[in-house]
């Protein structure tokens, strides 16, 4: 028999038992219905999350100096004063290395136009900019002129700038940072709150020399910030500053580590990982369930139709013929059933994101799981029905009363 | 002896093995049907007219003799191979009527060329489904369902159905058993048409007045032919409805 001849027969046997067809494929809809709809909502807010790590800046590696002890008291990392300028020019002069920024970091007061906030004060690079993929929305970043010459100039994230300047144009102004006045020469893009919660534009950014010698009076710095100069040389970087640093300090036990948004980033994944894993633990649950409905379904479908198959038989269909008959009914059943089902959940993930805000995205990838994994459960489910409809005797299913 | 018929049986047997008791339900029918005889296959119940029948229609397998059907040797085909034959070579006819519910009659009569091994196109099909309709008067009631059909018009389609694929023979199991007598002898004269347009038939009867509108009688006990022998004062359906119709008639003037 023609394939689309079978196709067209499976769909006006099940058209005869509507409801009953319905209510079988509705362990198939549900089940991949809440799968797309689940997949849909993590995978939104998994992008979300990624977005936020690529908002920190790409090919990011952090060194961190070690952590400091005085008596009994431990400091915690950056605390202990073995970082220094030098160790940031050492890096920059590695291979691969795109752009570095020593920093430093101190909350402190500030002041200007009559009102004060507490802010972080943040001393850089011009390079951190491009570290940190942070573009300026008006002025712009200081120069390597105004760090060679310690000037007093800042760069303001936009926090800040509401805090101190509601509805103005900072840019000109002055700033006062510890009664130092500071020039306002730019002011960043807003880029809102980080992975940890923390509000990125609640910051302002001095020339590093200037924070060093002007604010802290420090002779080392808290972490450098390193940008390799691409995704795949990262780890190689890393390895390179670890043994230059190394050198360098001389020290025994290591008095840095070395981050990168690698580590991040894996730990994103395993966490996506675990959501997967434990949705494939659903959808095959929620599809043996179905699976059970369509088989039991089938196996009264066959007894109903004993007569039918009698007939067939009679005028000389095949045993292959009744069972891809019964096979494709079935299959006919749950890829059906399927489809509803990521419709369905498509259209359900779409309600919880009008609702709650919640980005959502189907990958094109599950909708291919759903599809297929219900068309095998459809061949699964359907097999036994159908050979056990293949298997009976002509003469006692024509007999069948 | 001639070796074009139909049926050809030699020294057929069947026996089940049900339990411990081995059932002997044909032992030994030799039996011989020419191209364009008309037989009918008489007994009572437990005669072995059933089992016979079975095998004729390759429906089962003789445990022991041979079976030529048209010139092939089916008595050692497998399943797939009986359903080929039973598909190409026989057209059956049941006393149920054993039509497909809810299926528009043209559709039935489609139903063995969804089996035939060499394709058919769709609009063939149609065609020769509806010249097998016309054929046993049928064709203006192609769309209609089983249950929209009397008793006669569901076994006319029937008989259409088991035309469709220009079968070497007609095999009906009782086909008046659910009938009327007036409906009946329509069948009959169905049945007697197609066997003067050359197509050979044999039927299962236990009724002796519808035997009478065969050629050939043959009669079976305990598994064994006892008696085989033409029809004489054969019943023309024609004549005999018109006798019928007369009566009706005459009936209602008075």
């Amino acid at each position: 028999m023609r394939f689309w001849a079978t196709i067209r027969l499976a769909i006006r046997a099940l058209r005869r038992n509507k409801l009953r067809s319905i209510l079988t494929m509705l362990g198939i809809i549900i089940g991949v219905g809440s799968v797309i709809a689940a997949v849909s909502i993590t995978t939104g807010a998994t992008k979300q999350v990624e977005d936020k790590v690529a908002s920190l800046g790409q090919n990011v590696i952090t060194v961190f100096s070690g952590n400091f002890t005085s008596g009994a008291m431990r400091g915690g990392w950056g605390s202990a004063p073995t970082l220094t300028v030098d160790d940031s020019d050492a890096i920059a002069q590695l291979p691969n290395v795109a752009a570095v920024s020593p920093e430093e970091r101190d909350r402190d007061q500030v002041l200007a136009n009559g009102l004060n906030w507490n802010t972080l004060i943040l001393g850089e690079s011009p390079d951190y900019t491009q570290i940190r993929n942070w573009n300026m929305a008006s002025g712009a970043m200081f120069s390597d002129q105004d760090v060679r010459s310690i000037a007093k100039v800042a760069v303001l994230g936009q926090t800040v700038v509401d805090q101190l300047f509601p509805g103005e144009n900072p840019v000109g102004q002055t700033i006062r940072v510890r009664d130092i006045p500071f020039k306002i020469v730019g002011v960043l893009e807003p880029k809102g709150f980080n992975l940890f919660g923390q509000d990125q534009d609640d910051t302002v950014i001095i020339p590093y020399t200037s924070h060093m010698k002007r604010v802290d009076y420090r002779t080392f710095v808290n972490s450098i910030q390193v940008e390799a100069a691409t995704a795949k040389s990262i780890s190689t970087v890393q390895q390179e500053i670890n043994s230059l640093l190394a050198g360098r300090h001389r020290s025994i036990e290591p008095d840095f580590t070395v981050r990168t948004q690698l580590e991040l980033a894996q730990a994103m994944t395993a966490t996506s990982k675990v959501m997967s894993v434990l949705l494939a633990a659903i959808a095959s649950v929620s599809l043996i369930v179905g699976g059970i409905g369509i088989m039991n379904i089938m196996l009264v479908s066959v007894t109903e139709r004993t007569r039918e198959i009698g007939i067939r038989m009679a005028v000389g269909a095949r045993a292959r013929d009744i069972l891809i008959q019964f096979l494709v009914e079935a299959v006919t059943l749950s890829a059906f059933g399927g489809l509803i089902g990521i419709a369905l959940g498509m259209i359900a993930s779409q309600i919880v994101s009008s609702a709650t805000g919640w980005p959502t995205l189907t990958p094109f990838v599950w909708i291919g799981i759903a599809s297929v994994s219900s068309a095998v459960v459809g061949i699964i489910s359907g097999f036994y029905p159908a050979w056990k409809a293949s298997q009976l005797d002509p003469i006692d299913a024509l007999r069948y009363e | 002896m001639p070796t074009n018929a139909v049926i050809e049986l030699a020294e057929v047997h069947k026996t089940y093995h049900t339990g411990e008791v081995d059932v002997h339900a044909v032992r030994g029918v030799s039996l011989q049907i020419f191209p364009g005889e008309f037989v009918a296959v008489m007994g009572s119940s437990g005669s072995g007219k059933s089992t016979l029948m079975n095998m004729i229609g390759c429906l089962d397998r003789p445990t022991q003799g041979k079976y030529l059907l048209d010139g092939t040797d089916v008595s050692k085909l497998n399943r797939d191979e009986l359903a080929d034959i039973r598909n190409q070579k026989i057209g059956f006819i049941f006393q149920g009527f054993n039509l497909l519910a809810r299926t528009s009659a043209l559709e039935n009569t489609e139903l063995p060329m969804l089996y035939t091994r060499q394709r058919l196109h769709h609009g063939e099909r149609h065609e020769r489904a509806l010249r097998a309709l016309e054929m046993v008067g049928l064709a203006k009631r192609a769309d209609h369902h089983p249950n929209q059909l009397s008793g006669g018009q569901q076994q006319r389609v029937a008989i259409a159905r088991s035309l469709v694929n220009q079968p070497a023979l007609l095999l009906a199991d009782e086909p008046t058993g659910n009938l009327d007598s007036q409906t009946s002898i329509e069948i009959m004269g169905v049945f007697q048409k197609l066997n003067d347009a050359g197509i050979t038939i044999v039927m299962v009867t236990h009724e002796l007045d519808i035997a009478r509108y065969t050629k050939r009688t043959v009669i079976l006990r305990d598994g064994k032919i006892v008696s085989d022998e033409a029809v004489k004062d054969r019943s023309i359906a024609e004549k005999e409805l018109k006798q019928l119709r007369e009566a009706q008639q005459a009936v209602q003037l008075a």
